[in-house]
């Protein structure tokens, strides 16, 4: 606790007491008092909401939050903020917040899986815990421990929880939500660049003169960006483009010149037709020295699958699953090739009718010819493209082919600079690594990426998904700063820098978010911990994996702020400081990393993740988790136990002292006099005057050094010198965010470009551009078709354009079940609404979630506006009213319900399929049928 | 689709103002002397929001019959049957739209039960095809004003609450968009009430995200004004029809035209000083 907090207290409740017993205060004593009481603190943070990155100033008045203002000084809003954003001040103060950790347990006090929730202490908690990862390590192995991580996790806390699972637990089954948002983006970024995250900035959008969003509803998902779109519009509104390109119509279109209404999943149609525009009819828009030095081209499988379970999977053969449901799963083996995509796929081999039998593919690529990627392009004319792509059935062809030439014209029309903004649209889709490399192919062709105003830009849907799911490496696969868990030479480099044995890392890195749940279900992931997200409301499929936590053998943790889907499916609830009531640090999706201060103490006994990750930390030693541990497909992870005898542990030594304790640990010294720490709290690091009793059943005093700038500097280290260069934690603490990579103290605004990236300079000294990624740059040759000759090529510092077709969805209206059904967000909440239904302002905009429909097929299906009716798929069914007004206006055929609303649980309708590739849930496709309730 | 160079009319603050105004000196005037007959009229009556397809306050009065029977089909309870305490003429539906706004049902159940004609049918209905059909859509509950101090769009925020909320969204509520010069690079998204299309359903009034609402509900007589028949906007051929109902009677009178002209010739006021 702060020196000013505390005399703050002391003073208040000496001067109220002695006015109670009418005891004169000294004069200066009394002003002291009253400066305190009507004084308040203003002090910078991050906005806790989405990708955009918001900076704000908090208003701290007698220990709490009081008041939020846009910061003037932030680049991103100078001083504006969305309503979420405007009530950042409210969010951590719902009656109902968790102040202690909750137990099911029986009659005998005893855990009990199907007991009700008591409290316990902190301790009884992670004794709780201990006990059950043992339990499930012996059972499963490494494999068997499973997080749900986030993308709204602190860059401290996501690092962390990697460092405790991938080096103490040995497990790769961390992942984030951000897998269900970003998933493709990253797959895309590393096929196409061979690194992660965008080339652009924000900046972007006032320096371009068009701009596409492509399954973006930018103006509710990321207002402020949004109204910097409005704003370079209206600079000139003649020759600045606005395009809209969705499924239905958004706020976005409010503003856009053009509107373009397409059917689900042949977005992928619509870049290649961009595509085909410019190789075919315009060819000579294509920058010729900039696709000859830069690019090459690529092929991939095409016979990949949906990503959903496959028949020899445990709960498949266990019959866990209807007929119904297998009518959709089925198509993960073998699949008939329709009419509609047919002619996309001629290139390949298929005809209509064809039996397309697939089978895992991986991340497999090739290279291929200029000539090859022509005659893939082929068949997306503007007949054949029209014909699958028109999206609103009561728009003539005419007008539909009308407005996609318009809109070929306006990424070819030379000098024209274009920004194309994507977000869950073409994230969250079978297809979605495909698309996103589509987007990449069509700026690449026009010379027309990685420059000023001019690129295709992946937004990001969450606060910290670069900052700490992607940069911090929070996926199965990865470890920090884009390297991997299947590289020894990574692993090594991991290994080096936390003084850990080699071989301690595990190799395997496959357990995606859907896999922990599927695994759950088979009964392989037997302890799971939920941080900073809500999985049993956030995932597709959702009846089975409530189903699989609560009547399986397993033990379900949730930590969180408030009780939620999650926290209800848990047998055992932790009580999470929230965002202002802890250090932390977030990166936005124009790679800006910002961090803040912990404001104010957290509620009750709540305590941050961080410090949760670090007390288990205390409970596992060297020889509880490095012996020889099993992995499925008899595989195994070597005993380094040895190793660490050797290099000074012991088999006693705890996984606290290697990992968290340790001598760099400590040497960050917690200086409370330093201007950085002066003045605020850090109950991590110091304990706090709320004396909660910890762990060990005493009191926290705090670990004693600054564990916070200990676990960003420590991380921070993998990315410097590896284009991820990150500042040093206290300029953060000076400046309102900075751009990576920070070299020599200055941000970088267009990646790649060697006019401003200076690892593009360095790569490339006497070119325009340097596509310096590494990851997959030695390529096999082929064709369409497959490898011809497995030689692989480097390609350094080029970039790759893929020839990807137009697939069907696996699973497309039909008789029985007669409508597309697709879930998002709203502007008033964020995500499961834990925080946002808890502001009474917000909660009231916008109570339940609406089943918004055309007003054509409620007319038809008898249904008024207002009424209640079932929305059923083959895998569950939810109550909605029905809306036919409002923001969203969807086409026939097409029905859009939000997912905040845990009573409207629109995730038991949505299917589980994911993008084979990123393994990203597509939320935006299943097919349901519609009653009266 | 843009909404860039809306020119409809605003409904702005300055006429709340004047309305407000003019009931504060309608008290002053009255004093004492029949305050508590004044408060039931002016404060109450002028204030309230009656079902859709209510007829002009003083018929309606004049007709409902208050059996309830509107309250009754309303599935949302937005209708209340004015009790003893709720300052309103008793035992008359409203409905106060912070509370629970009219959902703008398509069916209008409210409407059709009424036995006496007070919730008028043809009012909140269209010919179409020779077939009346209910139209919810042209109901006049009253109307909605933006306090545009409170309002935080007017602010920079990108709020907006009340435009999304709108069942008639881009109709009676649409967008004005605005650069923002004290950032240089945001814009201003402000709400913006058409007059002639909003309903007064309150849904706007409902979402609002400030304490007390910013965008708030009015009947028309409070709310707005009304410009004269002798001046039609130039610049908009739509505005003539206004004359389709305009009266022949032109004879203007003011305190200067009150003689008669011999009246006024023949008088040698002013022409001399005494």
């Amino acid at each position: 606790m702060s020196l000013s907090r505390r005399d703050f207290l002391k003073t208040t409740a000496a001067a109220s007491a002695a006015a109670a017993v009418g005891i004169a205060v000294p004069q200066e004593a009394k002003a002291a008092a009253a400066q305190a009481e009507s004084g308040w603190r203003w002090d910078k943070a991050a906005c806790r909401f989405c990708g955009t990155g918001c900076g704000i100033m908090l208003a701290t008045k007698g220990g709490k939050i009081v008041a939020v203002k846009g910061d003037p000084a932030a680049p991103v809003n100078r001083g504006l903020n969305c309503i979420k954003g405007y009530f950042n001040a409210k969010i951590m103060y719902g009656a109902d917040r968790l102040k202690q950790p909750l137990l099911r347990v029986g009659a005998d006090g005893k855990f009990d899986k199907n007991g009700k929730f008591q409290p316990v202490s902190w301790k009884r908690a992670f004794d709780e815990m201990e006990v059950n990862i043992k339990k499930a390590l012996k059972a499963s192995g490494p494999e068997g421990v499973g997080v749900f991580a986030s993308g709204q996790y602190t860059v401290m806390e996501g690092y962390a929880a990697q460092k405790m699972m991938k080096g103490g637990f040995r497990s790769n089954a961390i992942d984030p939500n951000a897998r269900h948002c970003m998933a493709s983006a990253v797959v895309g970024f590393y096929q196409t660049f061979g690194i992660d995250e965008p080339s652009g900035c924000y900046d972007d959008i006032e320096l371009t003169d068009t701009i596409v969003t492509w399954g973006a509803n930018m103006a509710e998902m990321h207002p402020i960006l949004w109204s910097r779109v409005s704003d370079r519009k209206l600079s000139n509104p003649d020759k600045v483009k606005v395009i809209n390109i969705s499924t239905y119509r958004h706020r976005c279109s409010d503003l856009a010149d053009m509107e373009i209404i397409f059917s689900p999943n042949t977005d992928l149609a619509l870049w290649n037709y961009i595509a085909r525009e410019i190789v075919y009819n315009y060819p000579e828009s294509i920058d010729w020295d900039f696709v000859k030095e830069h690019i090459v081209f690529a092929a991939s499988p095409v016979n990949m699958g949906y990503g959903m379970r496959r028949s020899n999977e445990k709960s498949i053969k266990d019959g866990k699953y209807t007929d119904l449901e297998m009518e959709t799963i089925s198509k993960e083996m073998v699949k008939i090739v329709s009419e509609k995509e047919a002619p996309a796929l001629a290139p390949y081999g298929y005809k209509a009718g064809d039996k397309m039998v697939n089978k895992p593919a991986g991340l497999k690529h090739w290279e291929i010819s200029f000539e090859e990627y022509k005659k893939f392009l082929a068949p997306y004319t503007l007949d054949y493209v029209a014909k699958i792509s028109k999206g609103n059935s009561e728009e003539s062809i005419e007008s539909f082919k009308k407005k996609l030439k318009a809109l070929a014209a306006l990424y070819v029309e030379k000098n024209r600079k274009i920004v194309s903004f994507w977000t869950m649209g073409m994230n969250q889709h079978t297809r979605g690594t495909w698309v996103n490399t589509l987007a990449y192919n069509v700026h690449f062709l026009l010379g027309k990426q990685a420059k000023p105003g001019s690129g295709a830009f992946s937004l990001t849907g969450q606060p910290s998904a670069c900052g700490t799911a992607r940069e911090v490496g929070t996926f199965c696969h990865r470890l920090p700063a884009d390297m991997m868990v299947k590289s020894g030479k990574h692993r090594k480099i991991v290994e080096k820098s936390w003084k850990i044995p080699e071989g301690t890392l595990n190799p395997v890195g496959n357990q995606h978010i859907m896999k922990i749940h599927r695994d759950i279900e088979d009964g392989v992931v037997k302890f799971a911990w939920v941080n900073v997200c809500n999985p049993y409301q956030d995932s597709a499929s959702a009846n089975h994996w409530i189903k699989a936590a609560r009547t399986m053998d397993n033990f379900i943790v949730c930590s969180d702020g408030y009780p939620g889907i999650s926290a209800k499916v848990a047998d055992l609830i932790l009580p999470s400081a929230m965002i202002y009531e802890k250090w932390g640090a977030y990166g936005n999706a124009e790679r800006r990393t910002q961090h803040w201060r912990q404001q104010v103490l957290p509620v009750g006994d709540a305590m941050s993740d961080t410090w949760q990750w670090i007390e288990l930390s205390k409970r596992f030693t060297v020889k509880d988790v490095w012996g020889e541990q099993p992995l499925r497909g008899n595989k195994k992870l070597p005993d380094v136990i040895g190793k660490a005898k050797a290099m000074g542990y012991s088999e006693d030594t705890t996984m606290f002292e290697i990992l968290f304790a340790n001598e760099r640990a400590k040497s960050y010294k917690k200086d409370m006099n330093d201007p950085i720490n002066a003045g605020y709290d850090d109950t991590d690091s110091n304990g706090d005057s709320r004396g909660v009793i910890g762990s060990d059943g005493k009191e926290w005093k705090g670990y004693g050094f600054h564990i916070h700038k200990y676990l960003f500097e420590e991380y921070a280290n993998f990315g410097r010198g590896h284009a991820h260069d990150l500042a040093d934690f206290d300029t953060y603490h000076r400046v309102r965010g900075l751009k990576w990579p920070v070299v020599d103290g200055k941000e970088t605004q267009w990646r790649f470009n060697t006019k401003y990236d200076p690892y593009a300079k360095k790569a490339n000294p006497n070119s325009d551009f340097a596509f310096y990624g590494p990851l997959a740059k030695a390529l096999s040759q082929g064709d369409l078709t497959g490898i011809k000759d497995k030689t692989k090529k480097g390609l350094k510092n080029k970039a790759k354009i893929f020839a990807r077709p137009y697939m069907d969805p696996p699973e497309m209206p039909d008789s029985k079940f007669d409508t597309w059904m697709c879930t998002g967000r709203v502007l008033e909440h964020w995500h499961s609404g834990t925080m946002t239904m808890r502001v009474p302002e917000l909660y009231r905009a916008v109570p339940e979630a609406l089943c918004y429909m055309n007003p054509g097929d409620a007319k038809a299906k008898n249904f008024k506006q207002g009424e209640l009716i079932w929305v059923e798929s083959r895998r569950g069914k939810v109550r909605a009213r029905v809306e036919t007004r409002g923001r969203n206006r969807v086409p026939k055929g097409l029905i859009f319900v939000p997912w905040f609303d845990e009573k409207v649980f629109i995730n038991k309708v949505c299917l589980d399929a994911t993008c084979p590739m990123s393994k990203q849930t597509d939320y935006k496709k299943c097919a349901v049928k519609l009653y009266k309730a | 689709m843009s909404n860039l160079n809306s020119k409809k009319p605003v409904i702005t603050k300055r006429r709340k103002f004047l309305s407000t105004m003019a009931q504060s000196v309608g008290l002053s005037v009255l004093g004492g002397m029949v305050w508590t007959g004044y408060i039931e009229e002016a404060k109450s009556a002028p204030l309230i929001l009656r079902p859709p397809g209510a007829k002009s306050e003083p018929d309606f009065l004049r007709m409902c019959i208050k059996c309830g029977q509107c309250a009754e089909a309303c599935p949302y309870d937005t209708l209340r049957m004015a009790k003893p305490g709720d300052n309103k003429p008793m035992g008359t539906p409203f409905f106060i739209p912070r509370d629970v706004p009219c959902y703008m049902c398509t069916d209008i159940p409210c409407v059709p039960v009424c036995p006496t004609g007070a919730l008028d049918e043809d009012s909140v209905s269209v010919v179409t095809e020779g077939e009346k059909v209910l139209d919810i859509n042209r109901s006049k509950m009253g109307i909605a004003v933006v306090d545009e101090e409170s309002c935080i769009a007017f602010w920079g925020i990108q709020c907006d609450a009340c435009h999304r909320a709108c069942p008639l969204m881009d109709e009676a509520i649409v967008l004005e968009f605005k650069r923002n010069e004290r950032t240089g690079k945001h814009a201003f998204l402000i709400p913006k009430v058409m007059g002639d299309v909003c309903t007064g359903c309150g849904l706007c009034e409902r979402a609002c995200v400030t304490e007390k609402a910013a965008i708030f509900v009015l009947p028309h007589e409070v709310a707005q004004g009304k410009v004269g028949d002798r001046y039609i906007k130039g610049w908009d051929a739509n505005d003539e029809k206004r004359l389709n109902d305009v009266s022949t009677d032109v004879t203007t009178q003011t305190k200067r035209s009150e003689l008669a002209p011999q009246d006024y010739l023949n008088s040698e006021e002013v022409l001399f000083d005494n």
